[in-house]
């Protein structure tokens, strides 16, 4: 059953007053893998329940395979699901909490448990079949959680930010697993929530952007990276955020608000005189002796061989990430190179309009 | 200083469980008492303070002469409070579990002033209640009946169900249900194959907290039954006539604390232990 698609239509959302989903469509295909970006309160987990079915849209509807699928229960939708906590069913054994989705589906206990064993196998839980959830690890927990979504076999399975709770080890290693445990499921639509880009970017054949409930751009991880749709796109998909500096191009000439100017770089010259916002990612920018840019180190964070700074500069605050470690003092007086080719450009009300 | 610390706590522990255990003793040695074992003084040891005798326990089951059979009293009071606890316990395991996970509105009513209103019914004095139960069970012609006694039993039973229920099923995460629902079950399919099961240490507590309260009850024992139909509490203040019978006080005394004993042993290791650990990180 392939090149069949889950299909969701002007779907919104508000609890409580607040908008969790503001009119979104898209088209997920059968074996893909999508991730979905945003920040904490974008409504990532939101998106996830309403495909799941535990929360109804006010409005818009969800179809698979043209069927109209909101409005089916839960239990009869063909969905699975792994949350960010690591929920499994106390009383049971690890062996009989991965078979219950399998029994409930009326595969006689024997074979269920077969079938459990052999996923607790694929996740690396062999031995542990008659334990408690509690008698093990946070990691080993989410592994029965992740078996349990894959027992029941189903042709949608939702991720919900399943790495958050663990810690950065154990997040690299499932990331690894987690393509092997994909790869082979070819009629299946993968949904996988997300804060961390470089997540987002390794596991993902597409990627979606939500910012306040709002979709704002889907595509190959590659294409929104190298072509954000907006600023607000532009800073999520990258960490640290995308620098953003106000100014305007005139007379050929790229002007900063500061004052400060820069030959105009090639992928500019065809935009017209006006207003720009101006956008420069942390890793673009180089500490230099020769540095044009003059600043001041604010925040100085050294994390494994990667110096993070925030420096106030000549031309506005930004954040420069460089390669190797470099102890700076707060105060310190630095030189930065901003390569104009590196430039992206941005309407002033935020969309894109050139880039590298 | 861990020696006498750990020297004081086990003195204190002693002494409440001397403070607990003496009145239990005192009824146990009064009723092998006759009635000059009783007013001769204190005595404490059988047959060398005074002659044993099964004179007070024998009386309880006499049916014949000035006797009070309390046998019939027993199992009435055990079909009373054993059905509606049951009843009870059904009733408002599954009214907590909605009153958990659903939300309800009327007007300015929300599910903690329904949850509330259930227990504000134990905290108004029971005479208050008196009335309307007579002339409600009159109207249905249930005075004096087990059928009776069961209806009334529950609406004193089912606010303390609700109100230890409540509490129970709001520790148990809801992604649990929701991943019930997602493996398959209907919402009562996830109530009953994992809410249920791991909120077992609240249906222990609630149906011994039932157990107990209806048991024990003699106001409504005493209000609502003449002569067909008599409870446990009711027959034992019988026993008294002009001269107070001690030693058969006394065993009726320990025959009406027996079951509720039995049935703490029973739970214990329910209410000592939490199942619920590992649910949700």
């Amino acid at each position: 059953m392939l090149a069949v698609t889950l299909n969701a239509e002007n779907l919104s959302v508000s609890l409580d007053g607040t908008v969790h989903l503001d009119h979104v469509d898209f088209t997920l295909a059968r074996g893909r893998l999508y991730t979905v970006i945003g920040r904490t309160l974008a409504g990532k987990s939101t998106l996830l329940r309403v495909i799941a079915g535990l929360l109804e849209p006010d409005s818009g509807r969800i179809t698979l395979d043209k069927r109209q699928f909101s409005g089916l229960p839960v239990w009869r939708r063909d969905v699975a699901m792994v949350y960010q906590q690591f929920i499994n069913y106390p009383h049971l054994s690890v062996l009989d909490n991965v078979a219950f989705p399998l029994r409930r589906r009326g595969t006689p206990k024997h074979e269920a448990r077969r079938r459990a064993g052999e996923l607790l196998m694929r996740v690396g839980l062999e031995g542990f079949e008659t334990r408690r959830p509690s008698q093990l690890s946070g990691g080993q927990q989410q592994r029965v959680a992740l078996a349990r979504a894959l027992a029941k076999q189903a042709g949608i399975l939702l991720l919900d930010e399943p790495l958050v709770n663990l810690d950065y080890k154990l997040r690299e290693q499932f990331r690894e697993e987690f393509r092997g445990l994909f790869a082979g499921q070819a009629d299946m639509i993968v949904v996988y929530t997300t804060t961390e880009i470089g997540e987002a970017m390794m596991l993902g054949h597409e990627i979606l952007v939500l910012h306040e409930g709002r979709l704002l751009q889907m595509g190959r991880p590659a294409d929104v990276f190298e072509r954000p749709a907006s600023t607000t796109v532009a800073e999520i998909v990258n960490d640290p955020p995308m620098n953003l500096l106000d100014g305007h191009i005139a007379d050929n000439t790229l002007h900063f608000s500061s004052g400060m100017g820069a030959t105009l770089p090639l992928h500019m010259v065809a935009l017209p005189p006006g207003r720009y916002r101006f956008g420069i990612r942390a890793n673009d920018l180089e500490m230099r002796p020769d540095g044009a840019i003059g600043g001041e180190v604010i925040v100085a964070e050294v994390s494994g061989s990667e110096t993070f700074l925030h420096l106030d500069t000549a031309i506005g605050p930004l954040a420069v990430k460089c390669e190797g470690i470099h102890p700076l003092a707060l105060r310190t007086q630095v030189r930065l190179a901003l390569e104009p080719e590196r430039l992206f450009a941005f309407s002033p009300e935020g969309g894109l309009v050139a880039a590298p | 200083m861990p020696g006498l610390y750990r020297t004081l706590k086990y003195a204190a522990v002693l002494l409440w469980s001397a403070f607990v255990v003496a009145p239990l003793l005192w009824a146990l040695t009064t009723s092998f008492k006759t009635i000059n074992g009783v007013t001769g003084g204190a005595t404490y040891i059988p047959w060398l303070d005074y002659k044993p005798s099964l004179e007070g326990w024998r009386e309880l089951f006499n049916t014949s002469g000035t006797g009070v059979n309390i046998g019939q009293p027993f199992i009435d009071s055990a079909i009373v409070t054993l059905g509606a606890s049951a009843i009870s316990l059904v009733l408002g395991t599954l009214a907590a579990y909605g009153l958990s996970r659903f939300t309800y509105r009327a007007g300015f009513i929300r599910n903690r002033d329904i949850v509330f209103f259930f227990i504000s019914q134990r905290i108004m004095p029971p005479i208050v209640l008196a009335i309307p139960f007579f002339l409600m069970l009159k109207f249905l012609g249930l005075l004096d009946s087990i059928p009776g006694l069961i209806l009334v039993y529950i609406a004193l039973l089912l606010p303390i169900a609700v109100w230890v229920m409540v509490d129970f099923f709001n520790n148990v995460p809801r992604e649990i249900d929701e991943m019930a629902m997602l493996d398959g079950c209907t919402p009562i399919g996830a109530f009953i194959r994992v809410v249920l099961p791991n909120s077992l240490p609240g249906v222990v507590v609630a149906g011994l907290f039932c157990i107990i309260f209806g048991w024990n009850d003699f106001f409504f024992a005493f209000t609502l039954t003449f002569t067909r139909t008599q409870l446990l509490p009711v027959a034992i203040v019988a026993l008294n006539s002009t001269v107070t019978p001690w030693w058969s006080l006394s065993a009726s005394s320990l025959i009406s604390v027996a079951p509720l004993v039995v049935v703490a042993f029973l739970v214990e290791k329910f209410l000592s232990r939490g199942t619920l650990a590992g649910a949700i990180r």
